[in-house]
């Protein structure tokens, strides 16, 4: 026997989701030899295509692309490996209940003009300011966040850059950033528009996924991130096939580069040996060594379940279980025979993103419900027919509709189980006031709540950034202090998923950071 | 002409609001000839005493004393001037099922008090003192300067900027995390990290809300409490007191002290405008046409007033002018007080205990203080509002008659405009109805004692004191108009766009409160200016 077997593998990935998937790929590529373990059938995580109703499927958690950065694409080649858009640079219709509906966009301006032109200038001055800050906070974004305090020159460099940066912005921006950076959304559409139509569409945007309504402070952060993670580009598309094929095309790019991917593998545990990981173990027994464990689960679940609190200090172990990781957001898919009519829109214009969110006070009220733990009366919604430009969903001639509702709370008061059907009628007689023959097209449905999203996706809480994007809960503070620059209190072991900087949606800038993080280490 | 010559004032200061008087104080003391022009036919702005019921004193807008920073105490020697702060020691919680949860300034027996509701609570407020003082301590050093343009390159600004990064780097990397993620929390996620039980979660969000168009669980609220929280009497850290005398006491020691450097203010002698010529401010108007001729002034009045209403348009960038209409003053706040026959019995607060001779507050909840702010979005005033309430005479008993009782009731939240249309007597009387009925389930003999009531709404508070929607801060205390954005990114630093023309009230950093850190700040910025060192 040679010296004590090597680790077979340099890096366990715990996850196939599709930051874990990147993470993979970009270890692969680096030359280190990765192992991807998914305790589902399917890679993908919150990333996938699945049917939920005989004949049709749907991107069942996150339905659109349009946070990953165009970097990424190309350096996986995702297209080589095979994603296909279905539809790109979708627009979005801010439906009204006059049929008087408000189109997004490329021609955006044009089109808004006809009704308000200072609105048409601000909107445009707006998404130029936006684009201008995006490239100051793309480098962000797209690197390790630094540690405060640190007498490491890396950290002062990475604190310097991000200076230079912002003030290369110029006065008038730079002033702009600090002052909008943490304002809520509410009073920045307030201060730049008139449309309450304009308003609700873009204060929609700025809370999606969060469990914060338009008044929160905070919320322009959001948006800020939203167009900073894509590069500026911020632009919807859908991929052929949803979500899924994305993720397929990640995973081709991590075999391609040589990592091993398993399916209906969950990981039990992570193991630790005098203080460092060394692997882990499945639920199956099998136990599996490597030099290090890079986990895409959510801090709870790596901190708390996987690893154990006990190779933890208590401070530590409080603040993993502080982090705020509760859902807001449900999915409801509907099987639908026919496509319904909207008044207002052709048939093309329903290829569109949809969105209920008449005004920043209809969200508004719509989070004060959450606040206390019940759902929306009147939620808010983005609506999308991803079957209109990808026949492959439904039986020909069948239609699926795919919709985020918000806020939908993970701790519903009384719980969910008694619940279901009211909130889907709720969200239907929501709909109905913009299709009106909706409901009677409608063959099959499915709803996905927070607690349904937590046991089929394994997030705890199910949230979609798995801990909550809010200022207190990012850069250098995310998830919590200490695991903030994807290397844990555990040598050996790193995190990779929508938990860490920058945050979540599909993205893959958690795994992409992470993966030059663990290259740099070895290094 | 040539009297007004003679006349010519060193600078003018537009309202004696405390900020005006500290700031009058400060530049008279350097020599300045200082004249301060006032409103109303009493100084004070909001910090004023005021008869308006027979034999009683009211402290009808601000009611507690804590924020006033003591250099400013000493260096104005207010105590000489007649100011003396009475710190109270207790206050009280009162539950809708009775239940109560008492304040001691003891240490040890608030951590009683709390280890009645829950034991793991009261060893959390060992950390959670701990932890607040920590950040008033951070916080405190940055009151008394002038915040940095952080888009400058200008010696002082990099001065300041670095002294900032020095400061915040001295808590050490742990320290700082928590720090940042303290001033960009809410106060319910604040509080929900240290507290379980819900009464001691929602006494404790009070001051997270006070004054402010904010809900426990909005985002940068964290902030605001210790906001109230920085304030000290004598060096005890978060303390608060009564001014003998009411709130004018405050105000009258510093006009007192202003008058003994040898300034001078005029009351009943409102400011039409003020006076710009080539780009340079050289005095003001009065209503009655007036002209008052001075090489500076200072405006204590709210930013949106001061140059939305009296400096002609013409004189200012337009970029500036739309900051400033973008700045947010939300009157939020109503304020009740009450003349009463006697001490009313409050059966939950037990007989003998000081609790009843500080802050009483009724609530329950983190969520009901939040759906009170839910009502205040939509337009109507909190149909179960946060009240604090104290009762001064117990203390202080030169406010009332014998035997009798001056009541202070704060309220949160009433909006400046109701979304059925205007205030009128009969709206107002039923807000000030709805806050006495919240008051009278605690009390069964309260509302048999009230002998007068005045009930202001915010737009009252506007009418009176002109602070624009009556807001108690000049300005809403988020993260967009704190420090360098206070009021206006590019113009935190007490200088209109105006030669010669300053701001001191609190639309400046860092904001609102009796502190009169504004006053001394931008007092500072003027003899600096005018070559001499503050």
């Amino acid at each position: 026997m040679n010296a004590p077997a090597r680790a077979r593998y340099d890096s366990i990935v715990v996850g196939g989701g599709h930051n874990g998937l990147v993470c993979a790929a970009y270890l692969a590529r680096g030359g280190r030899k990765v192992l991807v373990l998914e305790a589902a059938e399917r890679l993908g995580g919150a990333a996938v295509t699945r049917e939920f109703a005989p004949g049709f499927s749907v991107s069942a958690c996150a339905h659109l692309l349009h946070l990953m950065p165009p970097t990424l694409f190309r350096e996986l080649g995702l297209a080589a490996h095979g994603l296909k858009l279905a539809a790109e640079k979708l627009p979005t219709v801010a439906l009204a209940q006059d049929s008087h509906h408000l189109t997004l966009g490329p021609a955006e301006s044009a089109l808004l003009a006809e009704r308000s032109g200072r609105d048409a200038t601000a909107l445009t001055e707006w998404r130029a300011l936006l684009k201008r800050l995006s490239r100051a906070l793309h480098p962000l974004l797209a690197a390790t966040p630094p540690r405060l305090g640190t007498e490491a020159w890396s950290d002062r460099a990475a604190l310097l850059g991000l200076g230079w940066r912002i003030r290369r912005l110029g006065r008038a921006d730079m002033r702009e950033l600090l002052h909008i950076g943490g304002m809520c959304v509410h009073d920045l559409l307030e201060d730049r528009f008139s449309l309450p139509l304009l308003k609700g569409a873009l204060a929609l945007d700025a809370v999606l996924g969060t469990n914060y309504g338009p008044r929160s402070p905070g919320t322009v952060m959001s948006l800020l991130y939203r167009v900073a993670a894509s590069q500026g580009a911020d632009t919807l598309s859908v991929p052929h096939g949803g979500l899924g094929a994305l993720a397929e095309a990640l995973a081709n790019a991590a075999r391609a580069a040589g990592a091993t991917l398993r399916t209906g593998a969950p990981v039990e545990r992570i193991t630790v040996r005098e203080d460092r990981v060394t692997g882990v173990v499945l639920s199956s027994g099998e136990e599996i060594a490597a030099e290090n464990v890079i986990s895409s689960a959510d801090p709870k679940s790596t901190f708390l379940k996987l690893l154990g609190s006990e190779h933890l200090d208590a401070g530590f172990v409080r603040r993993v279980a502080q982090v705020r990781s509760r859902g807001l957001a449900a999915k409801l898919h509907l099987a639908l025979d026919r496509l319904p009519q909207f008044p207002g829109l052709t048939e093309a214009a329903l290829r569109a993103r949809l969105l209920v969110a008449p005004s920043s006070d209809y969200i508004e009220r719509a989070y004060n419900h959450a606040k206390y733990n019940e759902f929306s009366h009147s939620p808010m919604l983005e609506v999308t027919i991803p079957t209109l430009a990808d026949h492959s969903l439904a039986p020909a001639g069948k239609h699926v509709m795919s919709v985020i509702v918000q806020y939908a709370p993970y701790a519903l008061a009384g719980g969910w189980h008694d619940k279901r059907q009211a909130f889907t009628d709720r969200i239907l007689d929501t709909l109905a006031a913009y299709a009106p023959d909706l409901r009677a097209a409608i063959s099959a449905s499915e709803l996905l709540t927070p607690p349904d999203i937590e046991r089929e996706f394994r997030i705890s809480g199910g949230h979609w950034h798995h801990a909550e994007l809010a200022l207190d809960q990012f850069l250098m503070v995310r998830p919590v202090p200490g695991a903030a620059q994807y290397h844990t209190p555990v040598p050996g072991l790193f995190l990779c998923g929508a938990g860490c900087h920058p945050g979540g949606g599909v993205m893959g800038l958690p795994g992409r950071n992470a993966a030059r993080q663990v290259i740099r280490e070895a290094a | 002409m040539s009297s007004q010559a003679a006349n010519r004032y060193d600078a003018i200061i537009v309202g004696a609001g405390h900020n005006g008087l500290v700031n009058a104080c400060y530049l008279a003391r350097a020599g300045l000839k200082v004249l301060v022009l006032e409103r109303n036919p009493y100084v004070g702005g909001a910090a004023v005493s005021r008869s308006l019921y027979e034999g009683f004193t009211y402290s009808n807008c601000s009611y507690v004393c804590s924020l006033l920073r003591t250099e400013i105490i000493r260096a104005l020697e207010l105590p000489s001037y007649g100011l003396q702060i009475i710190p109270y020691e207790g206050g009280c919680t009162m539950m809708r099922d009775g239940g109560h949860l008492a304040v001691y300034d003891n240490h040890d027996a608030m951590r009683r008090e709390i280890a009645r509701h829950s034991r793991n609570d009261a060893e959390a407020y060992d950390r959670y003192v701990r932890d607040m003082l920590r950040h008033c301590r951070f916080i405190k050093p940055l009151l008394l300067r002038e915040p940095p343009d952080p888009t400058s390159f200008r010696p002082r600004d990099l001065g300041e900027l670095w002294f900032l990064a020095k400061h915040f780097h001295k808590l050490g990397e742990a320290r700082m995390y928590d720090t940042l993620r303290f001033f960009t929390m809410s106060c319910a996620d604040m509080l929900e990290e240290y507290f379980e039980s819900e009464i001691v979660k929602a006494h404790l969000s009070g001051s997270s809300i006070i004054g402010t168009a904010l809900g426990p669980r909005s985002p940068g609220s964290a902030y605001v409490l210790l906001h109230h929280y920085m304030g000290s009497i004598d060096g005890a850290v978060g303390a608060w007191g009564f001014a003998r005398g009411g709130m004018g006491a405050i105000t009258q020691a510093l006009a007192a002290s202003l008058k003994a450097s040898g300034g001078s203010v005029r009351e009943s002698a409102p400011v039409r405008q003020i006076l710009v010529r080539n780009g340079r401010a050289t005095g003001v108007v009065l209503e009655d046409g007036e002209e008052i001729l001075a090489r500076i002034v200072v405006s204590n009045l709210d930013v949106k007033r001061t140059f939305l209403k009296t400096v002609a348009s013409e004189h200012l960038p337009p970029q500036f002018l739309e900051q400033v209409r973008r700045f947010k003053i939300r009157g939020s706040s109503g304020k009740l007080n009450i003349a009463l026959d006697g001490l009313p019995h409050f059966p939950s607060i037990p007989q003998g205990s000081p609790a009843i001779r500080g802050d009483l507050h009724i609530t329950d909840t983190l969520d009901m203080v939040e759906r009170a702010y839910d009502d205040w979005k939509e337009g109507r005033w909190s149909r179960s509002p946060y009240v604090d309430m104290l009762i001064p005479t117990q203390i202080d008993p030169t406010m009332a008659p014998d035997g009798k009782h001056y009541m202070s009731v704060f309220v949160q939240y009433c909006p400046y405009q109701l979304a059925d249309g205007e205030w009128t007597a009969a709206k107002r009387q039923a807000f000030g109805n709805t806050v006495i009925d919240a008051i009278a389930r605690h009390s069964p003999n309260f509302k048999d004692l009230i002998l007068h009531a005045e009930i202001r709404t915010p737009q009252d508070i506007e009418n009176e004191v002109g602070l624009t929607e009556g807001n108690i801060f000049q300005g809403e205390l988020t993260f967009d108009q704190l420090m360098f954005n206070r009021p206006v990114p590019g113009y935190a630093q007490y200088r209109a766009p105006v030669r010669g023309m300053y701001m001191c009230g609190s639309s400046t950093h860092p904001g609102g409160g009796v502190m009169g850190a504004p006053g001394a700040n931008s007092a500072g910025a003027i003899l600096r200016d005018l070559g001499r060192a503050a």
